[in-house]
């Protein structure tokens, strides 16, 4: 697997898109762009690959009036794109909406908008937006436990050891591009944890070092630089990925979700950012009612989006046990968080919860 | 305390002239202030004049004139080429109060009572003390009577002043009167300027020829050659017959039999009908009328009521029509949309009447205010009242939201529209002798709307039209845009020639203007516009002194050029009517 596409290549794709766009003004014909609808109603659940493949529906925009102002806007988007990839530069999401208000009325108002037309060029160049120059805001979530990452000092180019067992009470932040790392260690397995309170807890009393695993914190829905930092450890290291989140629809069908087997916005690319040899520890609703776990109702909200999840997520769908598992939770009209396993103390999830789910794969979901 | 006997106040009351009562209650006749008193003066003296033409079958010519004696004091002059008035009438059509020849018939009228200018006459002479002058000439060789007459209020009989047969040269037949009287001449849209314009506005077979008291003369030429057909003149519908008026005609009757009362005195009832109003009300078809009490005729009243009886004729009116109307808006307004409607006729109390309704919308008019509203009834403008009016409650009623216009509830819509209501009617309904708002019958109200709603279907559909345009137009704009930052990112990417990216522009530019088609265009096209007319009757107060001035500069050239104007438009107009 190579995500590092030549750099000349993603500046030849501009130039083709381009080129055909200028071809067809030449021919007074209404130039096109043509991007993948990049939705969950355009992707398919592949087993065997274990992802998010995206299927063939494309969205074409046709240079109109009311097309003209996005139109011109994407085009000098990947004008701007080219021009870092050239000079090896990059520019972050925030950056790039900056550089926008330059462009006179063909401008960005609002950050969202740069972003979605950021995401169009990607998902047209089939690409990673690291790879056309731009790189996320967003930090890539923490990691603590036996581990030392393989970094390079941006100076001398040297290798940098950094060992994750050594931070204290802090952790180790991912970087927003992963692909040059390397890893060494010995742990037995990755935790994946929905939120950083749960981390800082399993951290502070080195649970790694009990379990002898590698811990990262999400903190929600996991970057893109997270799912990839989490597949390249387990790719490279051959250990598994355990994920462990709130007992709600939002951890099921956001984090754990997207962690396995990509997004739908992202389906371009969700062949590299996707850990599909993850599994769900918990909690599952089946451990809400094992541990009497202390809940709170399930909001009309709630309810509608497991229907929707059953409904229409290609995942799920592919799932009966995650179906069972979600209609329990609507019949329990009740969701836990992790923090619920407090009430049998505080450090009940390190000497029960825990050892019990690594003891017992059955009480995992897939 | 000391108490009167009744023979003590017996001698304190007395008769009352209708004479005394209206110098009292001058307000009841439209004379309230001094302002109001001018309009109503000149207008109760053309209306009679334009009734006399049009009864006459001659094509009115009518010159006003308003000429300033003093601050508050004007002396008024109208005079007509009608028929001219007999000597033996005159004293009594000017000079006495409810003298007319219009109250006991039904036709449509301007004049109804007989006191309009009876009350002009008396309320110059209450001012000013002076008598009214008419000279009146009913033929070619014949001489001109010229009378000078004040009112005897204590009997409500004319008092003539001076007496004598004159030449009048130049004048083949007609009528001309002069009051002097205590007035206020200002602009706006209840002036003497506004009534006499937009009485030219519907009444296109007049000539009025106007002199204001700034002695600036316009002339309304008559824009058709052919007077309205002739009103004619209906009976009674029993519908629309009271009681105690119902006592009265049984009483008057000269029919032998009830029978026979039915038949002659009242439209649409025929041997038949006049039966079954008899079986109805349980009386006998050769009941003498004259012998019918009180009780049998309400019997009778609840007999014709309970009767089906068809609809008075419809054709005893005759409307300006849809097409004059919006002709006489054109003039008046530069707008983009008029449309107008014109109701068959309906039915109240027993009158038939006729709704006609125009619109002019957008344009020149400004869309913050309410909509302005001008009336009509029996071709005279109502300018007063507007609040009390029938048609004003109509349009309020209406839902204006859904043609495009801003209303908030139950209140005047807002927006550059022009609305125009006119009722013809054997017998317009005003809500007091002032005749300046219309009354509220529900068959009224809902007739005004509707032919309202007409018109507001074609506003809809044309402030649609308007915003789907101002829409296309803003894409266009886009176009403009947007189209020379696609060249721009082009030419970035893949290095072109500057000449390449005007070549670029200048294909983007033909292929989107091309998938677009051409842009319909909304705009004022109103050859037909006057704007010399539509300055008439403006409020002249508020205006700076720049605007002011410069309006000085132009009614000095008005002076000279403004007949040869109008003339011009006249011929126009002819040719137009002609072909």
């Amino acid at each position: 697997m190579n995500l590092k596409k030549d750099s000349k290549s993603v500046v030849q794709k501009i130039k083709e898109t381009t080129e055909d766009i200028h071809n067809k003004i030449k021919q007074l014909k209404q130039p096109q762009l043509k991007i993948p609808l990049r939705a969950l109603s355009n992707v398919k659940y592949d087993e065997s690959e274990g992802y998010f493949v995206l299927q063939k529906a494309i969205k074409s925009r046709t240079l109109t009036a009311s097309t003209i102002k996005t139109f011109a806007q994407t085009l000098k988007m990947m004008g701007l794109s080219m021009q870092l990839v050239n000079t090896d530069d990059i520019a972050t999401k925030r950056e790039a909406y900056y550089v926008s208000k330059n462009w006179g009325d063909a401008r960005f108002l609002e950050q969202p908008e740069s972003d979605t037309v950021m995401d169009d060029i990607e998902a047209m160049m089939m690409v990673n937006r690291e790879q056309i120059g731009f790189i996320p805001e967003e930090k890539g979530g923490d990691v603590a436990g036996e581990l030392v990452v393989i970094d390079r000092d941006s100076e001398t180019g040297k290798e940098l050891h950094i060992d994750c067992t050594k931070f204290g009470s802090g952790a180790y932040s991912v970087p927003s591009t992963c692909e040059h790392l390397k890893f060494e260690t010995k742990a037995k397995f990755v935790l994946a944890i929905e939120t950083h309170g749960m981390f800082e807890r399993l951290n502070k009393h080195k649970y790694w070092k009990t379990a002898n695993c590698i811990l990262v914190s999400m903190g929600g829905v996991p970057t893109r630089a997270c799912r990839r930092f989490v597949r390249m450890l387990s790719d490279q290291k051959k250990i598994p990925v355990y994920v462990f989140t709130d007992g709600d629809p939002y951890g099921f069908g956001n984090i754990y979700r997207t962690l396995k087997v990509g997004s739908g916005n992202a389906a371009h690319i969700n062949e590299y950012f996707c850990v599909p040899q993850a599994h769900f520890f918990g909690v599952t609703p089946q451990d809400i009612i094992d541990y009497k776990l202390p809940t709170h109702p399930l909001k009309e909200v709630d309810i509608k989006k497991i229907k929707d999840l059953i409904k229409n997520d290609p995942f799920i769908k592919h799932h009966k046990e995650w179906q069972k598992a979600l209609e329990q939770m609507v019949k329990m009209k009740a969701r836990a968080e992790q923090q619920a396993l407090a009430k049998h103390g505080l450090n009940f999830v390190i000497d029960k919860y825990l050892p019990d789910k690594l003891k017992n794969p059955k009480s995992w979901l897939p | 305390m000391v108490e009167r006997s009744a023979e003590e106040l017996a001698k304190k009351q007395r008769e009352i002239s209708i004479a005394e009562f209206f110098e009292k209650n001058r307000h009841l006749l439209g004379f309230d202030n001094p302002r109001r008193a001018l309009l109503t003066a000149v207008k109760e003296a053309v209306d009679n004049a334009l009734d006399a033409c049009e009864e006459a079958r001659i094509l009115p010519e009518i010159n006003v004139e308003v000429i300033q004696l003093g601050e508050t004091r004007f002396r008024v002059i109208i005079e007509d080429n009608g028929p001219g008035i007999i000597r033996k009438q005159l004293p009594n059509i000017f000079a006495k109060l409810l003298y007319g020849s219009k109250f006991h018939k039904l036709s449509a009228t301007r004049g109804q009572q007989g006191i309009g200018i009876s009350a002009a006459v008396l309320y110059g002479q209450l001012t000013t003390g002076k008598p009214a002058t008419i000279t009146s000439k009913t033929g070619p060789d014949k001489k001109a009577n010229y009378i000078k007459l004040k009112i005897n209020t204590q009997n409500n009989s004319p008092q003539i002043l001076e007496d004598k047969e004159e030449d009048w040269t130049g004048k083949i037949h007609g009528t001309k009167i002069e009051i002097d009287i205590e007035g206020s001449y200002l602009k706006g849209r209840q002036s003497v300027d506004e009534y006499i314009k937009e009485t030219a506005i519907v009444n296109p077979h007049a000539t009025f020829i106007y002199t204001n008291p700034e002695a600036i003369q316009i002339i309304f030429p008559r824009a058709i050659d052919e007077l309205p057909p002739e009103p004619r003149e209906i009976k009674p519908h029993p519908y629309g017959v009271e009681l105690g008026r119902l006592m009265k005609m049984l009483e008057t009757t000269p029919a032998k039999t009830l029978q026979q009362f039915l038949t002659t005195e009242f439209v649409r009832v025929g041997p038949g009908t006049a039966k079954e109003i008899c079986e109805n009300s349980a009386l006998l078809p050769r009941t003498v009328p004259k012998q019918i009490g009180r009780e049998m005729a309400e019997n009778l009243y609840k007999g014709i009521q309970k009767t089906k009886i068809i609809a008075p004729p419809t054709d005893c009116i005759s409307p300006i029509g849809a097409e004059l109307l919006e002709k006489g808006l054109r003039k008046e307004i530069n707008a983009e949309l008029y449309c107008s409607a014109t109701r068959p006729a309906a039915v109240y109390r027993g009158n038939p009447f006729v709704i006609e309704a125009a619109l002019a919308y957008g344009g020149e008019q400004s869309g913050d205010s309410t909509v302005r509203i001008m009336r009509f009834a029996n071709r005279v403008p109502l300018l007063y009242q507007q609040g009390a009016c029938a048609i004003t409650n109509a349009i309020q009623n209406n839902n204006w939201k859904a043609y495009g216009l801003q209303q908030s509830k139950n209140s005047l819509p807002s927006g550059p529209c022009t609305v125009v209501v006119h009722m013809t009617s054997v017998w317009v309904p005003f809500t007091s002798e002032s005749k300046e708002a219309l009354a509220h019958y529900p068959e009224i109200v809902k007739e005004i709307k509707l032919a309202l709603q007409d018109c507001g279907r074609k506003l809809a559909a044309f402030v649609n039209k308007k915003r789907r345009i101002g829409e296309e137009a803003k894409k266009r704009g886009y176009i403009e845009k947007y189209i020379p930052y696609v060249a721009e990112a082009i030419q970035e990417i893949i290095k072109i020639s500057d000449l390449e990216k005007k070549k670029i522009e200048d294909n983007l530019c033909e292929i989107l203007e091309h998938t677009r088609g051409e842009l319909e265009e909304i705009g004022i096209d109103n050859p037909e516009y006057d704007p010399e007319l539509a300055q008439i009757g403006l409020e002249e107060e508020n205006e700076s002194e720049e605007a002011e001035l410069l309006e000085k500069e132009k009614s000095s050239r008005k002076k000279n050029k403004k007949i040869t104007d109008y003339t011009e438009t006249n011929e126009e107009n002819d040719g137009e009517e002609n072909s």
